[in-house]
């Protein structure tokens, strides 16, 4: 039981902290939260899913397509729902533009795709067991995803830039580099990392349309307890997520291990909303 | 806040009583509208719409609810639909008597609501201390965890089977009775909704969402509001569920979809935020939507969700905005703000005292920046204290420290020798310390009369409930604090403008109707945070004349500001800051022949 609970785990820890890294791209890129981060990561199964077994295309093409509509996603994102509320940041209208648009993808792939959870195709027959490509293939998803925005950010210089913006949007305008251009730039990449999330963890999750609202809660809850725009954080308090889940999901049945985590979420952001991590709270006056 | 049905325009024109019923008459004449459809529905015979339109009634109890806490408070609360859940399995178990002895319909119904209330407290809890999108996912987490234990406590709630929902008894349980039952709680839950949003109450709310550091300079106390809020909500959300597990007459956890959820929000949004009338409307049409398209049902909610997203972008205000009429009629081009400082002594009569507001040796740094360093401070009651200094001196940190926004590292503020608790902002109002920001917070959507009126929200009497069941200390509380909310707009000069929505108001109009805000609170103390920014040469010498009024009330004014002429034509005492620390202290005339001061401040 033991090792079912670490492979589970760590495989559900591992695509909830891929969710919460796509919050977190898109959020130091524009000081939004986006209900997208869940769709896209319900996209990666779903177009995964639709790519490979029912149109029958080659794995890596179904790969690469899918991860593009991902940046595609991310870009409408940024364009339609993000860009026109960013000046007033401060009445919260991205909450509901962005919600809107979720569901509106949300609604759409339950219609058109299917209600039912529909299966995942097998993506490298290897298995069964502890080491099944469906335990090991989101951890190592999200390894290559934490190791590549870490050399993007601290190597290259449209890193660099990103890094920039995050920190003093002003100043980085005013130092000349494309904030609009870097935003639409970071949405692309986000959606790239949510529907690999899904798409790793695909064999888990499954096709499935109702997976877009579990993604948003249990993604965001590494984000929220991790520390706002912290990856080490979303990445540790995602995977802990993941154990806690399945450890409580074995040990006392499913629904208390819901019931667990989201009293524990509760608890600890009354406790600490600045989250374990811990930010700054912003100046008011 | 378009559209209090005791509209504030009836006591604005005051004069004839004719009027003042016009007035009352136009503004309730959709609601009688809507009533006398309703009433008269079972008339036309026909089942099928009957069903609909218990269904609306029934949405209705609850989007009444919800839209206090998320068009007026602005909590984005988008998983309600888990306290329809919780109140529909609670009625239903209770009346079939799966886990109790059965107990009646209407008994269950209350308990219901009841239930709805605690729980309703406690998933708005995160609200209190959480960011907007915090407090969303946690209503969502919240609302995907209640479907699950409905489904998987099968002892009770029967699993996927489900159980039959509450049979009223008698006339109740015929298809009109129970129709004329919703409809009922309905009116009920528009009346007392309509009440609380023309009450301090309501606009606490609404101030909370749109400028909630002037709503804790007020003295609104946010967390018991929003608690009070969650509580009435959540009960109303519960006698919903309820009536809608008798409305299904058989409930399975498939029958509370997420899509619920998203009607109940929309509606609210599509209706526009602070308004009841827009939201009711948004209720109607969107239950009644989807019959008219029959193929469009599976389609619903991803319109719903469409139409969402166009509001958003295009039309925040909603219906409620496109009906506000009277907003859109032009306002007079060149208007002029003349106060009348003669007036001051009749509304402040009780301000002054005796003691000073004193601040001694305190010190605040950010993040190793000392914003303040040392500063020793005295206001008398009765003169007007001038701050100057240059950007970044600390003048507007003195100022939150005094009111409660930032704790000081070091030292204390004290009135009359008692220390004032620090980063206690709401307890601020109760010792009559008023203040105006650098920036003016306005309740755009509010008209001015109610951005006024929010000044005096500490001297309400009536509770809650009361207000909520509009008893008579809730009228009484309405007329006394119109009354002083006309009078200081008058003493301002802005009195013709009262009915106005705020954000049609011109930046300096928007500096004095700070002022009158401030003068709610009938202050011992009054700090004003660059009040003559903006502000033309001419509206600065009426400033200068109001200022010096009030403070020969007997109100202790602390001024910042950068214009040196008004600092030096009104002030007795002038402290000059400079990098957190005293410069210079004493009179205009000593301060205006200080050299450093000279040198480093004023300049030539």
């Amino acid at each position: 039981m033991l090792q079912s609970i670490i492979a589970y785990g760590l495989t559900m820890g591992a695509i909830y902290a891929l969710i919460g890294i796509t919050y977190n791209v898109m959020f130091t890129a524009s000081r939004v939260f986006s209900f997208t981060a869940g769709v896209l990561g319900m996209l990666g199964g779903v177009l995964g899913s639709l790519f490979i077994r029912r149109l029958g295309m080659p794995v890596a093409f179904g790969f690469i397509l899918t991860l593009c509509c991902g940046m595609a996603i991310g870009i409408v994102t940024e364009i339609l729902t993000v860009r026109p509320v960013l000046k007033s940041l401060d009445q919260h209208l991205y909450v509901l533009s962005t919600l809107a648009f979720a569901l509106l993808i949300q609604q759409f792939t339950a219609i058109e795709w299917s209600t039912e959870p529909q299966p995942f195709p097998r993506l490298l027959n290897i298995g069964p067991g502890v080491f099944d490509q469906q335990f090991w293939l989101p951890i190592a998803a999200c390894l290559a995803t934490v190791v590549g925005l870490e050399l993007l950010y601290r190597r290259t210089l449209i890193g660099r830039a990103f890094l920039a913006i995050a920190e003093d949007n002003y100043a980085a305008r005013a130092l000349g580099l494309p904030e609009q251009a870097l935003r639409m730039t970071s949405y692309a990449l986000a959606g790239a990392i949510g529907t690999l999330a899904g798409f790793a963890g695909g064999e888990v999750l499954l096709a499935f349309f109702a997976n877009a609202p579990m993604l948003n809660f249990y993604g965001f809850v590494p984000v929220a307890l991790g520390g706002m725009g912290s990856n080490r954080g979303a990445v540790i308090g995602g995977m802990a997520l993941g154990l806690f889940q399945q450890a409580a999901n074995f040990l006392v049945g499913g629904i208390f291990a819901s019931v667990a985590v989201f009293v524990v979420f509760i608890l600890v952001l009354l406790a600490r909303p600045e989250g374990l991590g811990g930010a700054t709270a912003a100046r008011r006056v | 806040m378009t559209d209090t049905p005791v509209s504030s325009s009836a006591a604005i024109t005051g004069g004839a009583a004719g009027r003042g019923l016009a007035a009352r008459l136009e503004a309730l004449w959709p609601y009688l509208a809507l009533g006398l459809a309703a009433v008269a529905l079972p008339l036309s015979g026909d089942t099928y719409w009957g069903i609909i339109a218990t269904r609306a009634c029934v949405y209705w109890v609850l989007v009444a609810g919800l839209n206090l806490v998320v068009g007026f408070a602005g909590q984005i609360a988008i998983g309600w639909v888990a306290l329809l859940t919780l109140g529909a399995y609670t009625a239903s178990v209770l009346t079939a008597g799966t886990a109790t002895p059965a107990l009646s319909p209407f008994l269950a119904l209350i308990i219901a609501g009841v239930a709805g209330a605690i729980v309703g407290l406690i998933v708005g809890l995160p609200a209190l201390r959480l960011r907007t999108f915090y407090f969303a996912i946690t209503t969502l987490g919240f609302a995907t965890i209640v479907t699950q234990i409905a489904l998987a406590w099968q002892s009770v709630t029967g699993g996927g089977v489900g159980v039959p929902g509450p049979l009223f008894p008698g006339w109740f349980s015929s298809q009109w009775g129970f129709y004329y039952l919703c409809l009922g709680l309905a009116a009920l839950c528009t009346w007392m909704t309509a009440n609380l949003a023309a009450s301090r109450f309501g606009r606490a709310l609404v101030a909370i969402r749109d400028a909630e550091v002037a709503a804790e300079a007020s003295g609104v106390a946010k967390p018991a509001v929003l608690m009070m809020v969650f509580l009435f909500s959540g009960a109303v959300a519960g006698v919903a569920g309820g009536l809608f597990a008798s409305l299904q007459s058989y409930i399975t956890p498939d029958a509370f979809t997420f899509d619920l959820s998203v009607l109940f929000f929309i509606a609210i949004l599509i209706g526009g935020r602070g308004s009841i009338i827009g939201p009711l409307l948004g209720t109607i049409i969107l239950t009644v939507l989807p019959e008219f398209a029959a193929p469009l049902v599976a389609w619903s909610t991803f319109l719903y969700a469409a139409l969402l997203l166009l509001i958003v972008l295009l039309m925040p205000g909603g219906i409620a905005d496109l009906i506000d009429y009277k907003n859109r009629r032009p306002l007079e081009q060149h208007r002029d703000i003349v106060p009348r400082p003669e007036m001051v002594a009749g509304i402040l009569h009780q301000a002054g005292g005796n003691q000073s507001l004193t601040l001694d040796d305190v010190a605040l740094s950010f993040d190793g920046v000392h914003a303040i360093d040392g500063l020793d401070l005295e206001i008398r009651p009765g003169e007007v204290h001038g701050l100057i200094g240059p950007n970044g001196s600390g003048k507007t940190t003195t100022l939150n420290v005094i009111s409660g926004y930032n704790a000081p590292d070091r030292g204390a503020v004290r009135l009359g020798g008692e220390p004032l608790l620090p980063g206690a902002s709401h307890l601020r109002a109760s010792r009559r310390i008023a203040r105006t920001f650098q920036t003016p917070r306005l309740i755009g959507a509010a008209s001015v009369l109610e951005n006024v009126m929010i000044g005096g929200t500490i001297d309400g009497r009536a509770t809650f409930a009361e207000s909520l069941l509009s008893f008579p200390r809730h009228l009484q509380d309405e007329r006394m604090l119109r009354d002083a909310a006309m009078s200081a707009l008058a003493v301002v000069g802005l009195d013709a403008l009262a009915a106005v929505r705020a954000d049609r108001l011109q930046h300096s109009e928007l500096r004095f109707m700070e002022i009158a805000r401030a003068l709610m609170l009938r202050p011992n103390f009054l700090l004003l945070d660059e009040p003559a920014a903006g502000l033309s040469a001419e509206e600065i010498r009426r400033l200068g004349a109001l200022i010096v009024a009030i403070a020969r009330v007997g109100a202790g004014v602390l001024l910042v500001e950068h214009h040196a002429e008004l600092i030096f034509d009104i002030c007795d005492r002038v402290t000059v800051l400079n990098l957190g620390k005293v410069l210079a202290a004493g009179t205009p005339a000593q301060i205006r022949s200080h050299r450093e001061v000279v040198s480093a401040y004023l300049g030539a």
